[in-house]
């Protein structure tokens, strides 16, 4: 005999009355009594740190917003007259500095009529990014993408073709930069990376692998500063007479050698963490070695590290900020100097936030796909 | 007869015949071989080309190598010195050793907080008040998100904002934070005090003594003997009667404005202030994530059987749960305290003088390019491979004994 279904008990006997639980274990209150107030010692910490909360919030709120400037009137001559500005400064912000100054923060001195072609390789580098994120596009043809967009960029800040004014490498600034350091160091460091880790993994090659715990320990024992520093002062010295390689390429390099070496340990745990098997049965069905790393194991190993590979991703965009040591105009570098102004006197702590902010949605993106990934992967293996 | 037992299978095995080089391209030794002569002859190439360049080019701007150059007069000020430097007299070297003690300074204060409020911070992740660990949740993912740097430049403008000497904000008449500073009393530091410091030292190695007693003689008869008094007598009782036996020497030096500055007193410095917090928030987020995983690596079956076992909360996360989750964390937290480290050259942004900002200096004025990164390299090199040393050290003591 079958057991009831749920349809048949429903239709004969009546559904039985839902009574709510008491309160004492359901609903707001027990949901406080047991995650606030759980105790005497809970119940302290609450209040105090809700005290402290509340207590910041309000002074923030009061600073950003009820006490804040958020535009200035113009004087006769047209320039802006930040004296409201200075009537409250330390009791509110000074919101109207960001409106005057966030062209010169995200592009830099890059000439004025021209910020458009800035704010499109902006939005080429963000669709770029797009596009490498959507595993529907993780095939041959990205690496084209990457190649052509990246031409489209650089055609676009320098210029000087297709009607296009030049531009001088030395104007460029901003956002771009920060963004053109990062794509470029990382697509650069990224093959150079997967080198250096098949060549520490090798066996064959006793004095290849010598060469790259070399570099790799020696990149990752110095801090990226001091690499900066090496840029800067020792590129010219180590470069034949006359030959002059400008300051932004020279930051560039010394970031791709960076990025390489701690991208080739990720890439190296990876492929460590393969089993071994794969090799082997690679081996055993005779490919070469090169067929066997490019077919069989290390798309499965990249694929293995891509959380720690965002993860390390999001290390060097916030790395990127370094290049203001050596005075490169970068997106921190041209904030800074946009404190500068006379007219904006002591309006940091504003244009502060609005740099930290444009980091985090970067960096939270990058973060929370990461995790993403990592779900979705964990459920493929889990099943 | 010898502990070593040989296989009688193999007692009458031939070796492996030796293998003979081919000289073709289908022997992969032979393969191997003409590929490493390839490459690394392509790397000694390039950086033959580097130093012949180097070479040129030093002899053209009149350089001379060496470190020659390290005992000259170096001329430049050091605002933060650990040991006593005259800009007029003080050579080079002296410069670039107050430096790495100015690095060391800030790496090991900052290793210590950032580890403390990291592990609280972690630990508050996984608390069950709501509050707590959305709070801490908040400030790991707010904090790790904004670039080291951006964070010192933050806090050094804040520090610099503060109000001047005279209208600094003070804690009785004793401890000032103005824009130069926090300023605090010292005691003159006099012969019974170094006196008392050898006494705490060698009751730290008494009480360590007498706590390794007292567990032996636990494990002998199951009650172990308190060690809280003999602790509380050796480390302050000790210290306190050979401070009063010498006199009891106590002058507080205060800080007190005098013209435009203090006079006298302790000094932190906004740079060094400034750095310091910057490292040790940011690097406490870092270990908090780590803290929380170690925590969470450990089943919640330990939990629950120690439990089952009759031991107390705080014993059960003192002897179950935190030798177990250490093994987790040690490794990464041990790149992070190198993280510290090297990020503290960040200090160049602000004006506090580190190695890499004094050999900056020392590069610009004396043009020895070379030997001023090759100083950074090395002290750098040093300090990381001493951090990896002592982790490792330590990783290997709590490691799992496996029988």
């Amino acid at each position: 005999m079958t057991p009831p279904t749920a349809d048949v008990m429903d239709a004969t006997t009546p559904a039985p009355l839902r009574e709510r639980p008491p309160a004492s274990v359901y609903g707001p209150v027990a949901w406080m009594r047991a995650n606030l107030f759980n105790g005497i010692f809970s119940s302290l910490v609450t209040l105090i740190l809700g005290f402290l909360i509340l207590y910041g919030l309000y002074g923030f709120i009061e600073w950003g917003v009820v006490n804040a400037v958020w535009s200035v009137p113009r004087t006769a001559t047209g320039a802006l007259d930040p004296t409201s500005c200075r009537l409250v400064h330390g009791l509110g912000a000074c919101w109207a500095a960001i409106g005057d100054k966030w062209r010169f923060m995200l592009f830099g001195r890059y000439p004025y009529g021209q910020q458009w072609r800035e704010a499109l390789c902006l939005l080429l580098f963000i669709g770029l990014y797009w596009v490498s994120a959507d595993r529907r596009f993780w095939r041959r043809e990205l690496g084209l993408i990457w190649v052509a967009t990246l031409v489209v960029i650089f055609t676009l800040m320098w210029g000087g073709v297709l009607g296009l004014s030049y531009v001088a490498q030395d104007e460029w600034g901003g956002l771009p930069i920060t963004l053109i350091l990062a794509t470029f160091g990382l697509a650069l460091a990224f093959p150079l990376s997967v080198l250096v880790a098949l060549g520490r993994r090798s066996t064959k090659l006793p004095a290849v692998k010598m060469l790259c715990v070399v570099y790799v320990e020696l990149i990752r024992g110095v801090p990226l500063v001091a690499l900066l520093f090496m840029a800067n002062v020792m590129f010219p010295l180590f470069l034949p007479e006359g030959v002059n390689i400008d300051k932004l390429l020279r930051a560039q390099i010394a970031f791709i050698l960076f990025a390489g070496a701690y991208l080739a340990e990720v890439v190296r745990g990876g492929l460590q963490a393969l089993p071994k098997g794969q090799a082997e049965a690679a081996d055993a069905l005779g490919l070469t070695y090169w067929q066997k790393t490019m077919r069989i194991t290390l798309p499965q190993a990249l694929r293995l590290v891509i959380p720690p590979l965002v993860n390390t991703f999001i290390g060097f965009f916030k790395d990127t900020s370094l290049v203001l040591t050596i005075g490169i105009l970068d997106f921190l570098t041209t904030s800074k100097t946009a404190m500068a102004d006379p007219v904006w006197q002591g309006v940091s702590t504003e244009i502060y936030i609005v740099v930290a902010l444009v980091y985090i949605a970067f960096c939270y993106t990058m973060s929370s796909y990461s995790r993403g990934v990592e779900r979705t992967l964990d459920g493929a293996r889990n099943r | 007869m010898s502990g070593q037992t040989i296989d009688p299978r193999l007692a009458n095995a031939r070796s492996a015949p030796k293998r003979k080089l081919n000289i073709s391209w289908a022997d992969p030794l032979f393969r191997s071989i003409v590929w490493q002569v390839l490459i690394v002859g392509v790397v000694i190439a390039i950086g033959w080309f580097l130093i012949t360049n180097t070479q040129r080019n030093l002899l053209v701007r009149h350089i001379a190598t060496g470190l020659g150059f390290l005992s000259n007069t170096s001329g430049i000020p050091i605002a933060e010195t650990l040991i006593p430097y005259e800009p007029s007299v003080s050579t080079w070297g002296r410069a670039v050793v107050e430096g790495i003690l100015n690095t060391l300074k800030v790496a090991v204060v900052g290793i210590v907080l950032s580890t403390i409020l990291g592990t609280i911070i972690g630990i508050g992740r996984l608390s069950k008040n709501w509050l707590v660990a959305k709070v801490a949740a908040f400030y790991v993912e707010t904090l790790r998100d904004i670039p080291v740097l951006l964070q010192l430049l933050f806090w050094y403008g804040i520090l610099q904002s503060l109000p001047a000497p005279r209208a600094a904000m003070k804690i009785g008449n004793a401890v000032f934070l103005s824009g130069r500073g926090l300023k605090f009393p010292l005691i003159e530091w006099q012969d019974a005090h170094s006196w008392a410091l050898v006494a705490f030292l060698l009751g730290l190695i008494g009480t360590i003594a007498w706590n390794a007693t007292a567990n032996k003689k636990r494990d002998e008869t199951g009650v172990k003997p308190g060690v809280w008094p003999a602790a509380v007598g050796l480390l302050i009782g000790l210290p306190v009667l050979v401070w009063a036996a010498l006199g009891a020497p106590f002058v507080v030096d205060y800080p007190a404005l005098k013209g435009f500055n203090f006079v006298g007193g302790g000094t932190v410095t906004p740079e060094y202030f400034a750095l310091l917090l910057g490292l040790t928030l940011y690097t406490a987020a870092y270990i908090a994530e780590i803290v929380r995983s170690g925590i969470q690596a450990v089943p919640k079956g330990q939990w629950e059987a120690a439990g089952a076992l009759g031991l107390r909360p705080g014993s059960v996360l003192k002897l179950i749960v935190l030798p177990q989750a250490m093994r987790v964390i040690i490794p990464p937290m041990t790149s992070q305290f190198l993280n510290l480290t090297k990020n503290s050259s960040l200090a160049v942004a602000i004006g506090y003088q580190d190695i890499v900002s004094i050999s900056g200096t020392m590069l610009n004025q004396t043009g020895q390019a070379i030997e001023g990164v090759g100083i950074i390299m090395v002290v750098f090199l040093t300090i990381s491979l001493s951090i990896s040393l002592v982790m490792n050290w330590y990783n290997a003591r709590i490691a799992l004994v496996e029988r």
